[in-house]
């Protein structure tokens, strides 16, 4: 079984880092993963996108042409990406900046206050963390303590953070 | 009886294949004077060029890289990046360091590579049969110039050494000839210099020597080496360019 | 040893530090800037080794020909427009019979093209590349432990017979992460090879050159070279075969593309076609001999590449006409997806009236 999932946003929103913290998780659970990041002239422009896919076999391409997940931080990403979703996929919408505005049909849809529950932590940053956590618990493509395992490995330059995101992938996977 | 003169150590025992008059032998013999007089045979790289002094090697008894054309100051900074210990110096023409390689020339200055240049200027691509090279007279006729060097649609001779003094890296640069007696010495001290510039680990230093190629220029030798005093001095003035050696 | 999640372009980096690359000179172009980023943050500080950011793809390869000449173990990098620059060096370095590891993190051509993963430069790659008679090894990973693994076996290779080896890899490849082991760690000291120009000292001095006036010697060294080159072909020929044992269709393709075909393949298998893949892994040489036995008893061959149509011409080749070959290609850039190269195989395997398994 494979599953490939887009992170898209702007520039920093903490996208790429999603993705990364995601595909660490994978590694760490044994299965097969790639990460590829939107690069060159695409990466212009303030907007950031990246795929994860995650099997527990090997994985034929990195690329994205149907995913099953789309995790949207912004309303243009999810203008860019919404059609490119399988069908009976789920968008992850972060409901602080988007009128959930969705015309498709098909597809589940979960909104996470990711905004407003990073401010709530005092740290808009952990934003992307928090939707992270929200994209665990539905999509249960890796576990939650994994995730934070290798969130501790990311972060290993950076000690003082653990603590605040490990706080907001809980909280995100908490939500529901 | 005093000895006046020997053989280098450095020179091996063959036959110039240079035409009479050619400036090559006369600065082959003062590298291999100055390497046997620094004692450093056992240390050293030469990077010799395409063109007459292609096979260098069958001359200088030392260590030898052949550079593809233009190439030699990149060749040389692999060279020594891998083995700093050693001396390394390019031989170049003027069509070698002047036009095709000018990048690697500049660059390896701008990095202040502990690398030598010697740079061989005469005017002309010798090899290939007297093409016009960079450092053409105005008005000289070439095979490629036949009606002279035009200014309009084929430029001024380059001042390659003016330009690389603007270049921090490049610590000693001095132009100098071999057409006469005083003035080999004087090449020979320059070289000898810029040498030890490189042993100091300074950085990079280059010594342009105008040399006399009577084949190409078609004159006897001794108009060619009077024609470098009064024509070619004129243009490429001798003297030292550049110095922050402090040597 | 553990894994960690890491850029195709900085394993390279990383393999080639631990197989004791003492040098590396290169110059920026995308897709495979990270590998230069990262020989300048590992490599350059490490005692007795060197970074340069040359001028230029020229530059850098003459400065790897210098380099190698001393003894050292040293590598380039670039992508197609830049591998381009780097043939006159190449041509040197082979007649030379210097080792070197040169790195094409390939994109799309011709011209500027474009900076995604393409496979068009296999013609660039196999047949030597720049002037003259000459080959190089081609290794072509299809993942980023491959390419760790393949890049240390270069260093292997380019020392043991002298010359040049290339890993033509691709932007897709160089752009992605995935897990990857390092199998071995960096030698405290690099290695110095023993016919190292390094001085005379204590020998006689010694030339090491490309240029000679007399025919007869010069085509004596081309022999030599080609005595080589058989040698190598012989030893170093390196495959992947993928679901083959009872196959009536045969897909040959090489890296990324192969991973796609391979889940082409996996899906078409789930509908009862007998596929299977043979995956060159050396390019260069190529695996002849395995097509053509295969040829005896599979009649048919799929060629997939990401281009117009080069590697085609080796399967055609090796066959020697007792097969079918058929060819599907993406140039420019395009990534096809397993989905619709699955599309392709059921098309082509039914136009060909081959039987699906009960």
């Amino acid at each position: 079984m494979i599953s490939k999932t887009i992170f898209a946003g702007f520039g920093g929103q903490g996208v790429l880092s999603m993705g990364l913290n995601l595909a660490q998780a994978a590694m760490l659970e044994d299965k097969s993963v790639t990460y590829l990041p939107a690069y060159g002239a695409e990466m212009r422009g303030g907007t950031a996108n990246c795929t994860v896919a995650i099997s527990n076999e090997e994985i034929a391409s990195p690329v994205a042409s149907s995913p099953e997940f789309l995790v949207a931080m912004n309303s243009p990403s999810l203008v860019r990406f919404q059609n490119q979703v399988k069908s009976g996929g789920v968008f992850f919408i972060n409901s602080s900046l988007i009128e959930a505005n969705v015309s498709r049909e098909d597809i589940d849809i979960v909104e996470v206050p990711a905004n407003e529950m990073a401010e709530e932590l005092g740290n808009l940053k952990c934003a992307n963390m928090v939707m992270l956590g929200a994209f665990t618990k539905k999509s249960k493509v890796v576990s939650l303590p994994t995730l934070i395992k290798g969130l501790e490995e990311s972060f290993k330059k950076k000690p003082k953070l653990i603590g605040l995101n490990t706080t907001a992938l809980t909280n995100g996977y908490e939500l529901f | 009886m005093k000895k006046v003169y020997a053989r280098p150590k450095v020179l091996k025992k063959a036959v110039f294949h240079y035409c009479p008059g050619c400036g090559h032998s006369i600065i082959h013999r003062l590298v291999a004077e100055l390497v046997d007089e620094m004692d450093i045979q056992d240390n050293v790289i030469g990077v010799p060029p395409p063109g007459c002094s292609v096979f260098a090697y069958n001359y200088l008894d030392v260590d030898m890289l052949e550079s593809a054309h233009g190439r030699g100051a990149a060749v040389a900074t692999g060279i020594k990046r891998a083995n700093p210990d050693v001396l390394v110096f390019t031989y170049q023409g003027d069509g070698d360091l002047a036009a095709i390689g000018t990048a690697e020339t500049i660059h390896a200055a701008n990095r202040g590579e502990k690398i030598t240049a010697i740079f061989v200027n005469n005017a002309v691509y010798g090899m290939t049969g007297g093409q016009m090279a960079p450092t053409t007279l105005l008005g000289m006729k070439t095979t490629t110039s036949p009606f002279g060097r035009d200014e309009t649609t084929e430029g001024a001779p380059i001042k390659i050494s003016e330009m690389l003094a603007l270049v921090k890296g490049a610590v000693y640069i001095e132009r100098t000839a071999v057409n006469s007696p005083s003035n080999i010495k004087k090449t020979k001290k320059a070289l000898r210099k810029a040498f030890q510039a490189q042993i100091d680990n300074l950085g990079y230093s280059l010594v342009e020597i105008l040399a006399p190629c009577p084949t190409n220029w078609k004159m006897s030798v001794l108009d060619s080496w009077k024609w470098v005093d009064e024509v070619m001095a004129k243009e490429f003035p001798l003297g030292v360019i550049k110095d922050t050696t402090g040597l | 040893m553990t894994k960690v999640l890491m850029y195709g372009n900085s394993a390279i980096g990383e393999a080639a530090i631990r197989a004791g690359c003492q040098c590396y000179f290169g110059y920026p172009i995308t897709p495979q800037n990270e590998l230069t980023e990262y020989m300048a943050a590992h490599l350059g500080r490490r005692k007795g080794c060197s970074f340069v950011q040359a001028e230029s793809e020229i530059a850098a390869i003459n400065m790897v020909y210098g380099a190698s000449a001393t003894g050292v173990r040293v590598m380039t990098s670039s992508s197609s427009p830049g591998i381009s620059l780097k043939q006159e060096g190449i041509s040197y370095i082979a007649a030379c019979q210097l080792p070197a590891v040169i790195v094409n993190m390939s994109r799309g051509g011709p011209g500027l093209g474009s900076i995604i993963a393409a496979q068009s430069d296999y013609f660039q790659a196999t047949r030597g590349g720049g002037h003259g008679d000459y080959r190089t090894i081609v290794l072509a990973p299809a993942s980023v432990q491959e390419l760790a693994d393949l890049t240390h076996r270069a260093f292997d290779l380019t020392d043991k017979y002298r010359v040049p080896v290339l890993i033509l890899g691709d932007g897709m490849l160089g752009q992605m992460m995935e897990p990857v082991e390092f199998k071995h760690t960096a030698p405290s000291t690099p290695p110095v090879r023993s016919d190292a120009l390094r001085g005379a000292k204590g020998r006689s001095s010694k030339i090491v050159k490309t240029f000679t006036s007399k025919p007869t010697e010069l085509e004596e060294i081309n022999w030599s070279l080609f005595r080589r080159y058989q040698l190598i072909k012989s030893n170093e020929t390196i495959f992947e075969t993928f679901m083959a044992k009872d196959a009536q269709m045969m897909v040959v393709a090489f890296g990324i593309s192969a991973r796609i075909a391979k889940g082409a393949i996996k899906s078409v298998r789930a509908n009862g076609l007998k596929v299977g893949m043979i995956r060159p892994i050396s390019l260069w040489p190529f695996p002849y001999e395995k097509i053509k036995q295969m040829a005896e008893k599979i009649k048919n061959f799929l060629v997939f590449e990401m281009n117009m149509g080069q590697m085609v011409e080796d399967v055609q080749l090796a066959v020697e006409g007792s097969a079918d070959v058929s060819f599907y290609g993406r140039p420019g850039g395009v990534i096809p997806t397993p989905s619709e190269f699955a599309r392709v195989i059921s098309r082509n395997y039914f136009q060909k009236g081959l039987k699906i398994a009960k």
